[in-house]
């Protein structure tokens, strides 16, 4: 029986990349059978990002405040979780994550039953390869996952990441709301959940902006070493 | 009795009435007027019983009167303050489910409408 597969797209006036974005999405052909379904989780955009992403025939689900993207995601995981899908997909909105790179996580997925597939940028050095500070954050990241839970994972903070059912329900009962990705990984280590990481090609972003920005990136430092940390030592 | 003892029950008093007059028009939760009402009340009692604080003074070992109410006060803030942002926290958490489950229903109700059409 071929499974559902619902693609999370979280959205932060993101109009000008969707128009791009989701036909070539839905165009996309899953191995494996899968059936794809597009979600666009609006985060209390100030642009028509709504209106865009109905017209090209995408699940839509708007939130009424912003959340962050943590919680963005977390919405859409929700509605995988209540819709019975198998497995879904982060994928940014801001044409980051190509969706012919699908497969790859897909694939991983299917042949090796990781709960969690990371598609990272740095495994093959290939395609959009980020700043020489935010490639800084990035190691740092690395390093603090591997102490926290031995996980080698180099791209930590990739929000292009598959999540199979006993993931989704896992992040659909919690999930950061600030900065998710590297926090995320360290309390589903810590469940037994196997996380993995597979190469992909990335792009650079087509429009919005980036959420982390100069000052921004100390506090995001800090703060996500803060929430590792935490989720570290909490009790499961 | 002395003019700074009437001076501080006085504004006491309004104190607790301003408090009463919040709780009355629900304007605040009884179990966050708690503390505010545990303050009068030790002002209240430190204002009657002047021999008090300096009584408090000896036991605990401060020099200066003023800096044990100082430092008490100021503790006393700082729990309040702690409390207040897990109050926040607890909000901010509440809100962020609501926030899904209205956009979750609203997608539900898109497609009811759209297959009602159809």
């Amino acid at each position: 029986m071929p499974g559902k597969v619902l693609i999370v797209i979280p959205c932060y006036n993101e109009e000008a990349s969707l128009p791009t974005l989701l036909p070539e999405l839905l165009a996309t052909k899953l191995p494996n059978g899968y059936q794809l379904e597009a979600a666009v989780v609006n985060d209390c955009s100030k642009d028509n990002t709504v209106a865009v992403a109905r017209k090209h025939k995408a699940t839509v689900l708007d939130l009424p405040v912003n959340l962050g993207i943590g919680g963005a995601v977390q919405t859409g995981i929700r509605y995988a979780r209540d819709n019975g899908f198998d497995l879904a997909i982060q994928l940014d909105g801001d044409g980051q994550h190509p969706p012919r790179e699908l497969h790859k996580l897909i694939n991983y997925h299917d042949e090796t039953g990781a709960n969690i597939v990371i598609g990272s940028r740095f495994l093959e050095k290939e395609g959009f390869q980020s700043s020489f500070v935010r490639r800084l954050g990035i190691n740092y990241f690395h390093w603090v996952n591997r102490l926290m839970t031995g996980l080698a994972i180099y791209d930590s903070t990739s929000g292009f990441r598959l999540f199979d059912r006993k993931a989704i329900e896992m992040a659909a009962a919690s999930y950061p709301d600030e900065y998710p990705e590297p926090e995320s990984l360290v309390v589903f280590s810590k469940a037994g959940l196997k996380v993995a990481e597979v190469p992909v090609i990335m792009a650079e972003r087509q429009g919005g902006q980036s959420s982390i920005r100069s000052f921004g990136s100390l506090y995001y430092c800090f703060k996500v070493s803060l929430a590792m940390f935490f989720s570290f030592i909490r009790k499961t | 009795m002395l003019r700074i003892q009437i001076i501080t029950i006085a504004v006491n008093v309004l104190f607790v009435l301003y408090i009463s007059r919040l709780i009355v028009k629900g304007k605040l939760r009884e179990e966050y007027a708690i503390v505010w009402v545990i303050c009068t009340i030790f002002l209240l009692l430190f204002s009657l019983w002047t021999d008090g604080l300096e009584l408090l003074r000896r036991i605990t070992g401060v020099v200066v009167a003023a800096n044990l109410v100082f430092t008490g006060f100021i503790f006393a803030i700082l729990v309040y303050l702690l409390h207040l942002s897990v109050v926040a926290s607890k909000l901010h958490n509440d809100n962020k489910k609501l926030a899904q489950e209205i956009s979750l229903l609203k997608e539900q109700f898109n497609k009811h409408l759209e297959e009602q059409k159809s």
